[in-house]
């Protein structure tokens, strides 16, 4: 996601920022630019497999397979979707691209795209229509699925995006009448929060998702693990800065974070232990369906914010990347390819989005348009987190080092040590350097 | 030709070893051999690799995760089978007394063994739980402490509480196969120590003991093999945290091999625990074995 690519992006799709603040009163699905309408003409006999990360809110899978059935009435193609826990996807994935058998079409995470690039079919012409219909492709996208800024390897689904949950009752009582939105005020209504006696949480241990507010934490004081030529540079005085501020808000955290794992914070927090963290909308979600009274009377007082700004002065956000591969071994081509543009059309898609209660962001601008990001306020947050994307492996090229850097948990692991003190934050960054370099070799 | 086979010693043996030597083959000489061959490589999940010779060895070697890894593998493995050790003779000490309701607590004695590793290592987790600890709830009302313990989130604390999870997990293992040990000893060694003045230490040290040591050797090779190769407890627990103070040798290697997709890295750690494992299985037969046979007097 290098400045180049933000420009073309803009320039590619210009009325985005326009489209965004069309009013509840225009037309809200007519399509801004008036895109030739595509199909694809399924091969003979064709029948599809899905392979897909199971789902983290119920309303997800169950929209998806209506979705599926309309789809399978309307063309007769069979499609059968296995579902797999979705840090188990990748391996299987990987086996999938690299032996040339396996399900047709995968839905995997973040750079997974990125490992086997020249095992994907070429979805240019999908990823162009829908990118013209809908508005225009996120940066994001771009980076994951059109590395050469020419051909796309697969076609953007969503984000489960990350943002900070927080009781209003509690930050009002510390003195903020509306959340931070830089860095510094960040800071003050943490330790204000540890002074009433309401600490936040935020995980630090070996967590795959909660622990991807550390990403914020280093880019948004300018710190990053690798350059665009991927050469590790995360030794920074700019990362120093950031281990720093990670050490003040450390010493505000409620007791016990170095050893949080990605339920803990929610249960924490339904528990009214802890005032602020970060996480999806599920702890939101959860007040809505839970059983408990307790868990349901915390529904009001829930509110979600977005990451304040650091020093850089843009939002620097990391989010679980959602994207929809087709393997080049797959025997039917164009039914997949049918499939994924049936499925991404607004007939589908925004039910689909809407089912997921605000779990999972839109790739596309126009779909920011859904009414599932305004028919609560609560949801808006989370609406744009695809929009603010960057990959874990900003901002270097996506592939084997940095999938293997961030399943290492370099970043997790440097801002612990240094938070907690077991380490000086210059110690700390040293040893992510060369925990890196080891990734980034080649 | 049919009855000429079947009268040959030679070949039938063959015959019927065939069976069980596709097996072990199949499932356990290739997949070593496989993973020995990985560690040389440079291959990725899904990838094939080039030969990179020692290169993942050398790298390891100075991998600071890596070493950590392996000091607390060390440490674990150490600490836990000691513990198992003793409180399993002690238990399986105490069963083979004649106990009231003895079947009963032989019986209950396995539970910890039967219940699947996986959900044993959530009821830990959540014992160790930083804000739920039921442990520390208990101490906060009794007065005794003013904040919860942070089991989980200081390096000691973490390495003491997995290690605590373990052994609960393991004594029964080591208790049972001990007191099955302990009933072929003959009760007329008791008997006729105890008429020469033995006192039930000295029956303990000279009889139990010396009797008891090929059971000991074996199972706690076993426990040793186990717990060095554990891996479920710390993924439930601790996925190797804080800090990496937790991470075995097993679960790096999975978290580097399968999360990672550093295939390569992730067998050269998986052989890298191989000589270790070998030590503990030299050190049980030569040390142990032996020397009970020596006492014995039947060595060979």
């Amino acid at each position: 996601m290098s400045e180049i690519n933000r420009r073309k992006f803009l320039a590619n799709s210009a009325g985005v920022a326009a489209a965004a603040t069309v009013g509840a009163g225009s037309a809200i699905w007519a399509p801004f630019v008036q895109a030739q309408p595509l199909s694809f003409k399924p091969e003979k006999g064709a029948k599809l497999r899905v392979l897909r990360w199971s789902r983290f809110v119920q309303g997800d899978i169950d929209a998806y397979m209506i979705n599926v059935k309309k789809f399978t009435e309307k063309t007769g193609i069979e499609v059968r979707v296995d579902n797999e826990g979705w840090e188990d996807v990748r391996p299987k994935a990987a086996v999938a691209a690299n032996t040339g058998a396996g399900p047709d079409i995968i839905l995997s995470t973040n750079d997974d795209a990125n490992l086997y690039p020249e095992k994907l079919l070429d979805v240019t012409d999908l990823a162009t229509y829908l990118g013209k219909k809908y508005g225009g492709w996120y940066p994001a996208c771009e980076a994951y699925l059109r590395p050469d800024g020419k051909k796309w390897i697969g076609i953007g689904l969503g984000a489960a995006g990350a943002m900070l949950v927080y009781r209003q009752s509690m930050v009002k009582a510390a003195g903020f009448d509306t959340f931070p939105k830089d860095t510094t005020n960040f800071l003050k209504l943490l330790k204000a929060l540890k002074e009433k006696n309401t600490p936040s949480g935020f995980a630090l241990g070996n967590a795959t998702g909660d622990g991807l507010w550390t990403n914020w934490l280093i880019w948004s004081h300018g710190g990053k693990l690798v350059d665009a030529n991927n050469k590790v540079v995360i030794d920074s005085p700019e990362t120093i800065q950031a281990l720093e501020y990670a050490k003040e808000m450390y010493a505000t955290f409620v007791p016990g974070t170095l050893s949080w794992l990605d339920p803990n914070n929610n249960k924490a927090f339904l528990d009214s232990q802890i005032s602020l963290t970060n996480n999806g909308i599920s702890i939101y979600y959860a007040t809505k369906t839970s059983a408990d009274q307790k868990v349901k009377d915390l529904k009001e007082d829930i509110f979600h914010a977005q990451y304040p700004i650091g020093p850089v002065g843009v939002p620097t956000e990391s989010h679980l990347f959602f994207n929809q591969m087709i393997m080049k071994y797959t025997k039917y081509p164009n039914a997949a390819k049918e499939f994924l543009r049936f499925m991404m059309e607004q007939e589908q898609f925004d039910p689909w989005l809407t089912a997921a209660g605000g779990y999972i962001a839109p790739p596309l601008a126009e779909y920011a348009k859904s009414a599932i990001w305004t028919s609560d306020p609560k949801h808006t947050p989370y609406r744009d987190c695809v929009k603010n994307l960057r990959p874990a492996g900003y901002a270097g090229k996506l592939g084997y080092a940095s999938a293997g850097a961030a399943a290492d948990f370099i970043v997790v692991n440097m801002v612990a040590e240094a938070a907690s003190g077991s380490k000086t934050p210059k110690e700390a960054a040293e040893r992510a350097q060369k925990r890196a370099e080891r990734y980034y070799k080649v | 030709m049919f009855d000429k086979l079947q009268n040959s010693r030679n070949a039938l043996g063959l015959i019927f070893m065939m069976p069980a030597a596709i097996l072990l083959v199949l499932f356990l000489t290739y997949p070593l051999g496989l993973g020995v061959w990985l560690g040389f490589t440079d291959a990725k999940v899904g990838r094939a690799g080039e030969w990179v010779g020692f290169e993942n060895y050398v790298f390891l070697a100075t991998d600071s995760v890596t070493q950590l890894a392996l000091f607390n593998t060390l440490f674990y493995t150490t600490i836990a089978s000691v513990l198992k050790f003793f409180l399993g003779l002690w238990l399986a000490l105490l069963l083979n007394r004649n106990l009231r309701l003895k079947s009963f607590f032989r019986a209950v004695i396995l539970l910890p063994y039967i219940v699947p590793t996986a959900l044993s290592a959530i009821a830990f987790w959540w014992l160790f739980d930083a804000q739920f600890s039921v442990i520390s709830w208990v101490l906060v009302k009794m007065g005794i402490i003013d904040t919860y313990i942070d089991f989980l989130g200081s390096p000691w604390n973490a390495r003491f509480s997995v290690i605590a999870a373990n052994v609960w997990r393991g004594v029964p293992f080591v208790a049972i196969t001990l007191l099955a040990g302990l009933q072929t000893i003959s009760p007329s060694y008791y008997e006729a120590s105890a008429i020469d003045g033995a006192t039930p230490w000295q029956q303990f040290r000279y009889v139990t003991l010396p009797l008891l040591t090929p059971i000991i050797a074996v199972v706690m090779t076993f426990s040793v093999l186990f717990t060095f190769t554990d891996f479920q407890l710390i993924y439930v627990i601790t996925r190797g945290g804080p800090l990496n103070a937790t991470h075995l040798m097993a679960t790096l290697s999975f978290q580097r091999a399968i999360s990672g997709g550093a295939l390569g890295e992730g067998a050269a750690i998986s052989i890298a625990m191989v000589p270790f494992l070998l030590a503990a299985i030299m050190f049980s037969y030569f040390g142990l074995q032996r020397r009970v046979w020596q006492q014995g007097g039947g060595d060979k």
